[in-house]
């Protein structure tokens, strides 16, 4: 089986010297479930940015599903997103005011969807992460769980190859924390590839791969 | 491998995606919007106050014809006032096309007074005019009050007032001309294809020769002739009424001078239309100016719709149909205002209230029009956000 997401040497400079990601290589087969752990500072978050399309690496390749995203133009790019990867954000990045269905029938707009069929979609994902009964609610009638599992939820519908999540708990507490990373461990046996970016190592050490990182580098 | 294509966003979403962002501030919409709606409003009122006057006097002119010519005498050669031949109404009245004609002298060296208790100085401005029978039918006029003069009431001293006349005199049985009272029969409406009547104080032809004095020459001769011939009756009715010196006589056509003045007021309307095209471009800032911000206060937004998998396009037609619904919303607003103007201002004025469709098609060609400018470069900025740039700044 090819692997999901392939780095072959990817660096990514910024003017003025700064070099966020010195030459990395990383394979992640389908189905897997890992931790890219590092401090602050160690080019984690760019790495992120770089797998989901979000930043195009200064030299080196990036494979995602097969696509050599070189080659791809920024339109060919959102398609990938749109249909391939799901974004889970440490601050949520829920719109104020609608309501959970809204804001994960709002994931799956840019997919070609009708409107009935995103808002089907979108209250299967919340029934999927435990929110079935949290259909009408407005982020601020949320806990910060709660809130996440919008997010995730929003992440998954399109049912994505890849899942990546950057600091999925870095803002809720422990127990909070630990049901978010249950529900993506979930999502994970059903088939997805997980990929978690943290700087706990608590968290990084209950996924079967970690990936650590320090000063752009794998180490 | 499967091709990569962004799916493309149905207008349904289009106008929710753009409606959203209204929405979630609705106060700073209104405002916004406010700013269109008053160009538009400005601009489809001028029109429909300028189209309903048009339309008022197309109606009046329907009704009273444009076939009128008025006669009346010039100068002479000298500087002097010419007068007319004794033989122009007959004359006037053998050409061949002319329908109707009729006549009026005026009494010189006489004032009217409401009474004999007025300072003699005080005299009004009022004109005594001689005038034959067939006067009303001939210049349209018809009566407010009373009755017009009749074969007997011509011979007697007994006046009809015009409707200028009536209100300077006030509501008078009788009126004082030169040491002699006169039984007031009638009011006249307002003419306003001969308004010398409305200040005039109209009385029999022979009465007025019997009691003061008049001379019995033509003033002013009213002409009606068939319509498709009234150049060419307007051409020979100088020569027809005074052969041996026709430039002594002055021919107009009165629905003319009424035309002018419409003209006249087509010049007003372009300047108030330049106004209100000033307010819709300040309308235009502001909604120019609401967009930026909400550029500037959406970047998580946009940078979320971007890792969603939006296109550089997608997010800038949505800020364009953002835009675009803002200043339609203003344009609707501004195109109900100005009608609504215009209604009140045509039901003063007692005139049909007429709103032409090419305005309101225009109003609202010239909001889209805005709005498409106004949206086009927050969007531009909005999509050439780097996506990671956009989302590090919630």
């Amino acid at each position: 089986m090819s692997p999901v997401i392939e780095l072959a040497e990817v660096t990514k400079s910024y003017p003025g010297g700064v070099h966020a990601l010195r030459s990395v290589d990383l394979s992640v087969e389908p189905g897997e479930l890992i931790a890219i752990v590092g401090p602050s500072g160690s080019g984690k978050s760019t790495m992120l940015n770089v797998i989901g399309t979000l930043d195009r690496p200064t030299t080196g390749t990036v494979r995602i599903d097969g696509h050599d995203v070189a080659r791809l133009s920024d339109r060919q790019l959102s398609a990938l997103r749109a249909s391939r990867i799901g974004f889970v954000f440490q601050s949520f990045h829920l719109a104020p005011g609608r309501d959970a269905v809204a804001n994960v029938a709002d994931g799956l707009l840019y997919a070609g969807l009708p409107k009935r069929e995103r808002e089907r979609r979108a209250r299967a994902a919340l029934v999927r992460v435990g929110l079935g009964d949290r259909l009408g609610h407005r982020p601020h009638q949320l806990s910060g769980g709660e809130r996440q599992r919008v997010a995730v939820a929003r992440a998954v519908a399109g049912d994505p190859t890849v899942l990546l999540a950057d600091e999925p708990t870095g803002n809720l507490d422990t127990a909070s924390g630990q049901g978010v990373m249950d529900l993506l461990r979930e999502l994970n046996a059903a088939g997805t590839t997980v990929l978690v970016i943290t700087h706990d190592h608590d968290i990084a050490g209950t996924l079967p791969r970690q990936v650590p990182m320090r000063d752009g580098q794998v180490v | 491998m499967a091709l990569l294509r962004p799916a493309r966003l149905r207008p349904s979403d289009l106008l929710r995606l753009g409606g959203y962002g209204l929405r979630s501030r609705p106060l700073r919409a209104v405002l916004s919007a406010l700013g269109i709606a008053i160009g538009i409003a400005a601009m489809v009122a001028v029109v429909g106050i300028s189209s309903s006057s048009q339309a008022d006097l197309d109606r009046k002119l329907a009704a009273l014809g444009t076939n009128m010519l008025r006669v009346s005498p010039g100068h002479t050669m000298m500087g002097d006032d010419a007068t007319l031949p004794d033989d122009a109404l007959s004359m006037i009245k053998r050409v061949g096309p002319v329908i109707a004609a009729t006549a009026t002298g005026s009494v010189t060296d006489t004032s009217v007074y409401r009474s004999d208790r007025i300072p003699e100085q005080e005299t009004g401005g009022l004109s005594v005019l001689a005038a034959q029978l067939d006067l009303l039918d001939t210049v349209g006029a018809t009566m407010a009050d009373g009755t017009w003069l009749n074969a007997a009431t011509a011979e007697y001293p007994a006046v009809v007032l015009g409707s200028g006349a009536a209100r300077r005199l006030g509501d008078v049985p009788t009126v004082y001309i030169d040491g002699r009272w006169y039984s007031v029969i009638g009011v006249l409406d307002s003419v306003p294809l001969a308004p010398e009547l409305d200040t005039a104080v109209l009385i029999g032809w022979d009465a007025a020769r019997s009691y003061l004095g008049f001379d019995g020459h033509f003033t002013t001769v009213y002409t009606r002739a068939v319509e498709s011939q009234i150049e060419a009756v307007k051409a020979v009715l100088g020569r027809t009424a005074n052969p041996q010196s026709p430039e002594e006589v002055d021919v107009s056509r009165p629905s003319d001078v009424l035309i002018a003045k419409r003209t006249a007021n087509a010049s007003f309307t372009a300047l108030l239309l330049g106004l209100g095209g000033v307010a819709l471009l300040v309308g235009g800032i502001g909604v120019a100016n609401t967009m930026v911000i909400s550029v500037l206060e959406r970047r998580s937004e946009i940078g979320l719709r971007r890792s969603l998998g939006a296109t550089r396009g997608q997010i800038r037609t949505q800020f364009v149909s953002e835009a675009l619904l803002l200043s339609l919303l203003g344009g609707a607003g501004g195109v109900l205002g100005g009608f609504a103007v215009t209604a009140v201002y045509a039901g003063t004025q007692d005139w049909p209230a007429v709103v032409p469709p090419w305005a309101i098609a225009g109003g609202l060609g010239a909001t889209l029009a805005i709005g498409a400018v106004a949206g086009l470069y927050p969007a531009i900025r909005a999509a050439r956000l780097a996506p990671t740039e956009a989302l590090a700044a919630a």
